[in-house]
């Protein structure tokens, strides 16, 4: 049984998995039943002034039959006073002292109520603050949520002021809906943030019916932008994550959210960086009780890598993430084909005449039977034909020795200025 | 159709056990399974359909919602695609051929095809426009499968096509001769719509040769297809035979979809002789009815009967029980003349004859009798032998005689498709054959039409 505890910026938590601050962390009764149903902790959805909110809030997104592929909301922070919120994180904590209780906060871009709100809210009791810079609609256009969290400067002093006044760690939460996601989290460590969350949800609009021509969803006949996330957003979210893990000037840690779904994805967050993940869509889609399968998978895949504590995969795979110009121009793979497990659907083949490289032959085997063949001289190492393939182990990205030694862009274009001349050092 | 899962019989409402057996996918199954479809590039599926429909094609329109596309892909190909959904051997043809057999399980082809055709009959689409007339006159005689599928081609054309159908409805085989459980006639009406929609007259209750004659259709029209199909089933040649409770089973089904269901057979013991598909439709129509027990007799084995796999799986699961290497020797009657039981004899088989099929041989001295109320005759189907001479067309013991390529008789004018060819190691019996023939026969009129105007012009 590997220890699946975890310590996220002095914050501990029995396991990594934690609810985000969402529709399923609205009360303590629900936090109550995650808990029961065995989350580490949970961030509570966000606390501030009462909002009113409209009545339908949520989309989904549909792919090929799979419901639920992306998820958007309209929803806004609590609707219930803070008073009551208060009472439901003492009553909560009293019954669940092991678990992890987050407050997430979000209040006018003013010191004083920066101040007031996070006295009010550490005196009742929790292990840490997020500070929501990130929610995109609604609050947005009251100065709150992205709208401070797209500027650099206001996520800097909304930190500080926090941190003026907070006894436990402060996590920033940011937003996702800006060009360069390490511009805002080194303001907030600037500011003096123990740890980031990322991601929030990306500005989105879930779909238009194409019979009324009603945006979805749509309040008395009108639309306004949501926030996406669910599993469609999982790859921008990793991308961020792993930006501001490998980022020499963000040396905090991270609190990875956006599309994870079970304990895959909770791994590869991990590696990319995360301390720790956030889940919400997969609960909202399946219930609490999805924590036992994440819980006991994480377990298993450690266990099996002998590895002993969930904290040592952690940033595991940030040293392999670079920039474009660090890969290596002489590194070459091509697809080969497994006739033998192939059964010939012939998409590879479609794929790769219509939309890549014209490599993979149609061909008649000593029997007469059809054979489909990569042209490996012209395969360009895409991996188009491995990716649209519908049977494991037909086709398999094979690794050609290399010809030359290694040299990336970089080093090409140094090497280049180096010498001043023209010599080819790439093979073509 | 195999993972069909059939309801009890009931025996307090009869017709009830009349409607389709198999409700047909819902929405969301049908989307699911669409989804499911790999969309393979030069699919084989496509290959392995007698008509060639675009399968992959109409699965990615169910998938999408675009099921009038989906629908206009599968009958542009098949004029009687809603039906073949229902009655083709999926697992010999479109499903065997999937890939996913060689991986997980495939498509279910046939139920996705009702699923899109059924859209269509519901939402009361023509999916066809006729062409542009080019003055050229088309009979038709025979308004089932292959008739029907010529006519459609013919009438998109432009051709001025003229169905002559001896029954009260076309559609054929589709519309009286496959039980209701199967293929309700309103599937086959909606396919005789879909053909009407693109101006082909159907003339029904008229047999060519009694209402009108041979003589004034080969003269009134430029081309003549000849797709009558084939006629009632043979006399046994027994003893008995025209006792009270002996069925024509072709007659049998006939009745079923025509006239209102009865309780006569409630009770009843059954034997129907045959192993074909007709033999079981006459059997499982016969369960319906409400028989108590229902036996098919056949004088080969298992291994030689024509039934398709999923109809004998069909009549296995609605209880009918098979006597194999059995032969009837006469029906008995009592003194009103009403079947009282059958006598029979057990065969064995020897060597192969000249059709191949090992022989049947009776087994001497092991006459048994069975107690039965009705015996269902379907040992295949007699031919109009009458018609085909009175045309004047070459033939082979009632099978019309045709260029494979051109469908086209003796008589140059004259075409002929449908099991009316079938026979004689010539054609398929299956439906989507002569649907297909339907349509090469329509296209090798249109060849020799075209060429002739471009010659004379």
């Amino acid at each position: 049984m590997a220890d699946l505890r975890i310590n996220l910026a002095g914050i501990q938590s029995p396991n990594p998995f934690w609810l985000a601050s969402a529709p399923p962390t609205n009360s303590g009764y629900q936090v109550q039943r995650a808990f029961k149903a065995g989350w580490g902790g949970a961030v509570w959805k966000t606390l501030g002034e009462p909002i009113l909110n409209v009545s339908s809030r949520f989309a989904a997104v549909s792919f090929n039959g799979q419901r639920v592929a992306g998820f958007n909301n309209i929803e806004l922070i609590t609707d219930r006073p803070l008073e009551v919120n208060l009472k439901e994180i003492a009553e909560t904590k009293k019954k669940f002292p092991n678990h992890t209780i987050i407050a997430s906060l979000m209040v006018e871009p003013k010191q004083e109520k920066w101040h007031e709100i996070v006295k009010k809210v550490e005196a009742i009791g929790v292990d840490g603050l997020e500070l929501n810079f990130g929610c995109p609609h609604g609050m947005a256009e009251r100065g709150m949520g992205s709208a401070s969290g797209q500027v650099p400067e206001l996520v800097e002093k909304q930190t500080y002021w926090v941190k003026e006044v907070a006894q436990t760690p402060v996590i920033v939460k940011l937003t996702p809906n800006i060009t360069d996601i390490t511009v805002t989290a080194e303001a907030a460590t600037r500011g003096g943030a123990d740890a980031i969350s990322m991601i929030n949800t990306i500005n989105s609009l879930a779909g238009v019916d194409i019979d009324t021509w009603n945006t979805i969803p749509h309040v008395a006949g009108k639309g306004a932008h949501g926030g996406y996330c669910g599993p469609a957003v999982k790859p921008i979210a990793l991308n961020m994550v792993g930006e501001c893990a490998r980022n020499p000037h963000i040396n905090v840690p991270i609190s990875g959210i956006g599309g994870i779904s079970n304990w895959r994805d909770t791994v590869e967050f991990l590696l990319m960086g995360a301390t720790g993940v956030q889940v919400c869509t997969a609960a909202m889609h399946h219930g609490f009780r999805i924590v036992e399968d994440m819980i006991e998978g994480l377990n298993n895949y450690l266990d099996d890598k002998g590895i002993a504590s969930v904290m040592d995969i952690v940033g595991k795979s940030v040293p392999k993430y670079s920039d474009w110009g660090n890969l290596d121009l002489n590194y070459k793979i091509v697809a080969r084909i497994n006739n033998d497990v192939c059964i010939n659907c012939n998409k590879c083949h479609i794929a790769c005449e219509d939309t890549s490289h014209q490599c993979i032959d149609r061909l008649k085997g000593a029997n007469g039977e059809s054979i489909l063949r990569v042209r490996e001289e012209d395969c360009v190492g895409c991996n188009l034909c491995s990716i649209v393939c519908p049977v494991d182990g037909a086709i398999d990205m094979v690794e050609l020795p290399n010809e030359l030694p290694p040299m990336t862009w970089n080093e090409r274009q140094a090497a280049l200025g180096a010498i001043a001349s023209n010599v080819d050092v790439i093979k073509r | 159709m195999s993972t069909v899962k059939q309801s009890r019989i009931s025996y307090d409402h009869i017709a009830a056990n009349f409607q389709e057996v198999h409700p047909g996918l819902s929405n969301r199954e049908a989307a699911e399974e669409a989804n499911r479809c790999l969309y393979c590039y030069d699919a084989p599926c496509i290959t392995a359909c007698p008509t060639g429909i675009d399968i992959p094609t109409f699965i990615k329109k169910i998938a999408s919602g675009n099921l009038k596309g989906s629908a206009t892909t599968i009958m542009s190909a098949n004029p009687i695609g809603a039906s073949c959904s229902r009655v083709c051997p999926t697992e010999e043809l479109c499903e065997g051929a999937c890939v996913l057999n060689h991986s997980t399980k495939p498509i279910m082809i046939g139920n996705l095809q009702r699923y899109a055709t059924d859209w269509a009959m519901k939402n009361n689409q023509a999916l066809f426009k006729a062409g542009k007339k080019n003055g050229t006159r088309v009979a038709i005689i025979g308004g089932g499968p292959a008739g029907l599928s010529a006519a459609r081609e013919l009438g998109i054309l432009g051709y001025d096509v003229t169905i002559f159908e001896a029954a009260e409805h076309a559609g054929g085989l589709n519309t009286y001769g496959i039980v209701s459980f199967r293929l309700p006639k309103e599937v086959s009406y909606w396919e005789v719509e879909q053909v009407e929609s693109v101006d082909v007259k159907i003339k029904t209750n008229t047999k060519v040769g009694i209402d009108i004659s041979v003589q004034e259709i080969l003269e009134n029209y430029d081309v003549v297809i000849l797709a009558i199909g084939m006629s009632s089933v043979p006399n046994l040649g027994i003893e008995g035979e025209h006792l009270q409770g002996v069925y024509d089973a072709i007659e049998f089904v006939r009745q079923t979809k025509t006239n209102p269901i009865t309780d006569e057979f409630l009770g009843k013991k059954v034997v129907v002789i045959g192993a074909g598909n007709t033999a079981i439709d006459g059997a499982t129509c016969s369960v319906r009815l409400g028989a108590e027990n229902v036996k098919i007799l056949y004088r080969r084995t298992l291994e030689e009967m024509t039934a398709y796999d999923f109809e004998y799986e069909f009549a296995k699961q609605d209880g009918v029980e098979f006597r194999w290497l059995t032969a009837p020797v006469r029906i008995i009657g009592d003194e009103l003349g009403n079947v009282k039981a059958i006598e029979c004899i057990k065969m064995e088989l020897t060597e192969a004859g000249e059709d191949g099929r090992r022989k049947p041989v009776s087994v001497k001295g092991s006459e048994f009798q069975l107690e039965v109320d009705a015996v269902i005759k379907a040992i295949g189907q007699s031919r109009y032998v009458d018609l085909i001479e009175e045309m004047n067309l070459e033939h082979d013991g009632g099978v019309v005689t045709i260029n494979e390529n051109t469908y086209q008789t003796s008589n140059k004018k004259v075409f002929a498709c449908g099991d009316v060819i079938f026979g004689k190691g010539q054609g398929e019996a299956m439906v989507v054959s002569a649907a297909q023939q339907g349509k090469k026969t329509a296209h090798a009129i249109h060849q020799m039409i075209t060429k002739t105007v471009s010659e004379t012009a």
